[in-house]
């Protein structure tokens, strides 16, 4: 479970760099969003999804997790969602709750 | 035309989990599928696969069984594992939750509202000491 972040104009970009979160590795991608969270007082964390091809229940529940974790005072907005990892968020209508870009803002890009 | 069937041993753990189902969507019977119905499969194995991880397996270790194979309408699954029963000896309903405060947001529960918000000819049976569950994915999305 790779998180690379890097704080830009007041937002917390953060990009995973492995393929998944799922089962094996929700627990690991949650403990370590929150320690990287903890660690910065951006209000805006963004979470750039592009490399990540596949999502489960176990995953989305650690996303959910980690925006509940940050609310109500920051929040957590996700960023190039893959064809499979929006279909979850679409059948789960967890796209209703998420503000989620469809690529990185301009000047966002290459957070690590 | 039904296919011959695609088995495969799988442990009871996350871990395996994973690389099962990386090894499987990579071939027969799902290398040839649309991007959209691999993404289903994919969707639907781990959902099923991890609960028996979390729940069928929760006190005890064991392997599970996985048959695939192309059928008319649609790719038939069937799954078995050695662990406990289903509560009630019956699937979950898997009732959509509905959203509403972040405080309140549900982070698990999504699993069989996902699985039977896809496939199709969703049974369970216990027998014989195991659990065994089948049902189809279909090639054409009729649900979304």
């Amino acid at each position: 479970m790779e998180l690379l972040a890097k704080e830009s104009g007041g937002i917390l970009i953060i990009r995973a760099t492995q393929d998944r979160i799922d089962a094996a590795g929700a627990i690991q991608f949650k403990d370590r969003m929150r320690d990287l969270t903890q660690t910065s007082a951006a209000r805006r964390v963004v979470l750039d999804m592009s490399n990540i091809a596949f999502l489960d229940s176990s995953g989305l529940g650690a996303v959910v997790a980690v925006l509940k974790a940050l609310a109500p005072d920051r929040k957590l907005e996700l960023s190039g969602l893959t064809p499979t990892v929006q279909k979850v968020f679409r059948l789960t209508r967890m796209d209703s709750i998420f503000l989620i870009h469809e690529a990185m803002p301009d000047g966002l890009r290459h957070a690590g | 035309m039904d296919a011959s069937w695609t088995k495969l041993i799988v442990a009871g753990n996350t871990e395996a989990v994973r690389r099962a189902l990386l090894h499987l969507l990579q071939g027969p019977p799902f290398a040839g599928l649309s991007p959209g119905l691999r993404s289903d499969a994919e969707i639907v194995l781990a959902e099923v696969l991890n609960n028996i991880v979390e729940h069928a397996y929760a006190a005890s270790a064991g392997n599970i069984e996985i048959r695939v194979r192309r059928q008319v309408g649609g790719l038939a699954c069937q799954i078995r594992d050695h662990g406990a029963p289903m509560p009630g000896l019956s699937l979950p309903d898997g009732a959509f939750q509905p959203l509403g405060a972040i405080a309140d947001l549900p982070e698990g529960g999504f699993g069989w509202f996902l699985i039977r918000n896809t496939v199709e000819d969703l049974q369970y049976r216990r027998e014989g000491g195991a659990n065994r569950l089948s049902f189809l994915l279909p090639y054409e999305q009729s649900k979304s």
